[in-house]
């Protein structure tokens, strides 16, 4: 017997010690792999010097020299290559947020529809899941856009639903309102509107707990985001111009359009995220305790009521965490446009990469953008996901 | 201790591989190329005329023919070629990254391409020009014409460039819609989704007589809007195998000058002209200087058969492309195909 064995039970030798051994290992770990990124670069670098192809993000000022259409923002071949990146990622943007606010309401509809009581509806909504989610979203692209050209007609025969609105092979196009300043101040007051009827809400909850007395909140807070803007335009003069759109030798020109690619993209996306959407919805919906059903009907709470006041806010917490990874899905998916030609961020990308040969850099690029997006969502997903998290006390 | 040599040295030597990584150093193309056994070659996925599967899925075509003989210089075997199918977005970095020794994709040479991005431009093997190719129904007679056209085309080549560049300079208005897939760019321009297709006037002919349901319904607009001179490329760094491309179409076009065609080849190897002798090797001399056996040029013509052969073959009026030799002809006949000197 020693003294250091009575004096020091817990004292082992570092090598021993299972807490030691775990950082030794994982810094090591660390350490590794970072000496294989540096080593690789280091590689990369060396190579591209003997073979004599110039490094560094010096292009992005060149001019593109190639022309982009659809853009929202102006562009011309004259412009930069960072500008055109910046075109083909608004283009990106635009997809995805349209994508992601159709895609959750559609998979909503589909979700609350599976669990529906009515036979016909919850068999449709599981047809839909199950062909949607179980075929390549890349030839479900191919085939909208297939649907959307050859479906509608040549621009010479086209469609005129509404006067001044064409449908054709070249997609819809319709009149746009001419810019004005008023229509900056209609948005401020539809904020400020929105703000009203934010601060409505909680004092109509705030009144509800206190007197039991519900308000119709919802429709009031509606009226204060519709009825500013309004009032606003008419006050300015009612001011509107409407860019027309013309017919052309070719198709049209002026108004606003949507392309068959953008659309086939953007149906591609929604119907396919809706698929995924619908079935966390549905397993949200479920992970409510049935008791909570029952209590929510013995108190008389209509239908409508029950799946609103009791089981959506319940389902959300559930419903929220997988959501974001379809969002990130969505987003990411919106780079298959470059298999019909629509300009996104990843299409742009490509061109960029042929016409200058800089692949390590655009690809970096494209990379840190898609990561920026990916993380910009995640965030802003987690911050509503800790709002509607259940507090336990 | 013989054991933990043999480790050191395994070890040493797989550091050394990994370090000198893909990289060209002078010489070593060839030898990648010999200890291969076949020459690796990128061209086109399928471009009627240049490079495209025929029914047993072997390559035909002009580019895919240069690469035949390039085989054939190095090994006296037009066999051994590995056909790499690629996109025009991935042939430069299968080329820069060493995963292909040569690149012959109707690859316009350019000034950018022969130096920023790495490559050696070998002779021009077919001279092209970009044109448009319009429906005969929308009546449109001059690419001036196109004001407002949608416009289908292909991305990340020089034909991106030239077309913005056209409209720029003429004060004209377009929609591109680009689109990687050959197939599928054809497929948008024959369902009437774009009013016209562009790219290579030798790609629009090949377009028309594949694709096209009638190709009678089609005009080839007379505007050419760019010099598209089309030469397979190599890697900066490795002068050799640089030479040995270089000669071998340099090979091609002075055997049809000189009368010699896979037919006469042996008939030719008689004949007492001096610089014949050289080239097909009966005088030694102009196959050690590159490296290869002195009868790399008569294993080409046999093989593969001189310039005129190919072109009339793959391109040329013996061919559904029915494309006259234009400025492909030799400078003898007013063209600009023309030959270093043997010697």
């Amino acid at each position: 017997m020693t003294t250091r064995a009575e004096g020091a039970p817990g004292r082992v030798a570092p090598w021993n010690d299972e807490r030691m051994r775990s950082v030794v290992f994982q810094l090591a770990a660390v350490a590794l792999v970072f000496a294989l990124f540096v080593y690789l670069a280091g590689n990369a670098v060396d190579n591209l010097r003997r073979q004599g192809i110039a490094a560094g993000f010096g292009f992005l000022e060149r001019e593109a020299s190639f022309a982009i259409s659809p853009t929202l923002i102006p562009y011309s071949p004259a412009d930069s290559y960072a500008r055109a990146l910046s075109a083909g990622l608004l283009n990106t943007l635009l997809v995805a947020s349209l994508g992601i606010v159709f895609a959750t309401l559609l998979g909503f509809l589909v979700g609350i529809a599976r669990l529906s009581g009515n036979w016909l509806v919850s068999r449709l909504s599981l047809a839909y899941v199950e062909i949607i989610r179980n075929t390549p979203l890349l030839l479900q692209i191919y085939l909208w856009w297939d649907v959307l050209r050859l479906g509608a007609p040549q621009p010479g025969a086209a469609w005129q639903p509404l006067p001044h609105v064409f449908i054709s092979n070249r997609g819809v196009v319709f009149p746009a309102p001419v810019y004005d300043p008023l229509y900056l101040w209609m948005l401020v007051a539809a904020a400020i509107g929105g703000i009203a009827a934010f601060m409505l809400r909680r004092q109509a909850r705030a009144r509800q707990a206190r007197t039991g007395r519900m308000l119709p909140a919802g429709w009031l807070g509606l009226a204060l985001v519709v009825l500013p803007p309004v009032a606003v335009f008419f006050a300015g003069g009612a001011p509107y111009l409407l860019d027309l759109p013309r017919v052309t030798r070719f198709d049209f020109s002026g108004g606003q359009s949507i392309t068959p690619e953008f659309a086939a993209l953007l149906f591609a996306l929604v119907a396919y995220t809706a698929a995924f959407i619908g079935e966390i919805v549905r397993g949200g919906i479920l992970a409510v305790g049935r008791g909570q059903s029952e209590a929510a009907l013995a108190l008389g709470l209509t239908r409508g009521q029950l799946l609103r006041l009791v089981v959506l806010p319940q389902a959300i917490r559930v419903i929220v965490p997988p959501m974001t990874s379809e969002y990130l899905n969505l987003t990411k998916n919106s780079s298959l446009a470059v298999g019909i030609g629509f300009f996104d961020l990843f299409s742009v990308g490509s061109t960029v990469v042929n016409q200058t040969g800089q692949v390590i850099e655009v690809m970096s690029i494209l990379i840190a953008t898609y990561l920026t997006l990916s993380l910009v969502t995640s965030l802003l997903m987690n911050l509503y996901n800790r709002a509607t998290a259940l507090v336990e006390r | 201790m013989y054991k933990i040599k043999l480790l050191g040295a395994a070890l040493a030597s797989l550091a050394l591989g990994l370090a000198s990584g893909p990289a060209a150093l002078a010489g070593a193309t060839l030898d990648g190329v010999r200890s291969r056994g076949v020459v690796t070659c990128a061209v086109n996925t399928g471009l009627a005329g240049f490079s495209m599967p025929d029914r047993e899925g072997n390559y035909q075509g002009l580019d895919a023919d240069t690469c035949r003989a390039i085989a054939a210089a190095v090994f006296g075997d037009a066999h051994k070629v590995k056909f790499v199918p690629a996109t025009a977005q991935q042939r430069f970095t299968l080329l820069q990254t060493g995963e292909v020794d040569v690149l012959v994709r109707n690859t316009t040479w350019t000034l950018l391409r022969d130096t920023e991005n790495g490559f050696n431009l070998a002779p021009v093997t077919y001279y092209d020009g970009q044109g448009f190719m319009v429906a005969k129904k929308l009546g449109v007679k001059s690419a001036k014409e196109l004001d407002g056209a949608t416009i289908c085309l292909q991305p990340g080549t020089t034909t991106e460039l030239n077309i913005a560049d056209y409209f720029r300079t003429s004060h004209l208005t377009f929609k591109p819609l680009v689109i990687e897939k050959l197939d599928e760019v054809e497929n948008a321009f024959f369902s009437g989704r774009c009013d016209a297709y562009t790219t290579d006037r030798s790609g629009l002919a090949a377009t028309r007589s594949a694709k096209a349901p009638n190709p009678e319904d089609y005009v080839i607009l007379p505007e050419i809007i760019s010099k598209e001179p089309l030469a397979p490329a190599v890697r900066h760094g490795d002068d050799e195998w640089f030479d040995i491309v270089k000669w071998t179409i340099f090979a091609m076009i002075a055997a049809e000058e000189k009368g010699i065609a896979s037919a006469n080849v042996d008939e030719m190897a008689k004949s007492d002209d001096p610089e014949i002798k050289r080239m097909l090797g009966i005088s030694p001399g102009m196959g050690k200087v590159l490296h290869l056996d002195d009868r790399w040029a008569y294993a080409i013509v046999k093989q593969v058969g001189n310039y005129g052969e190919v072109f009339e073959r793959n391109v040329g009026a013996r061919s559904p492309l029915k494309l006259a030799r234009g400025l492909n002809a030799l400078w003898t006949e007013g063209g600009l195909m023309y030959a270093m000197p043997f010697r």
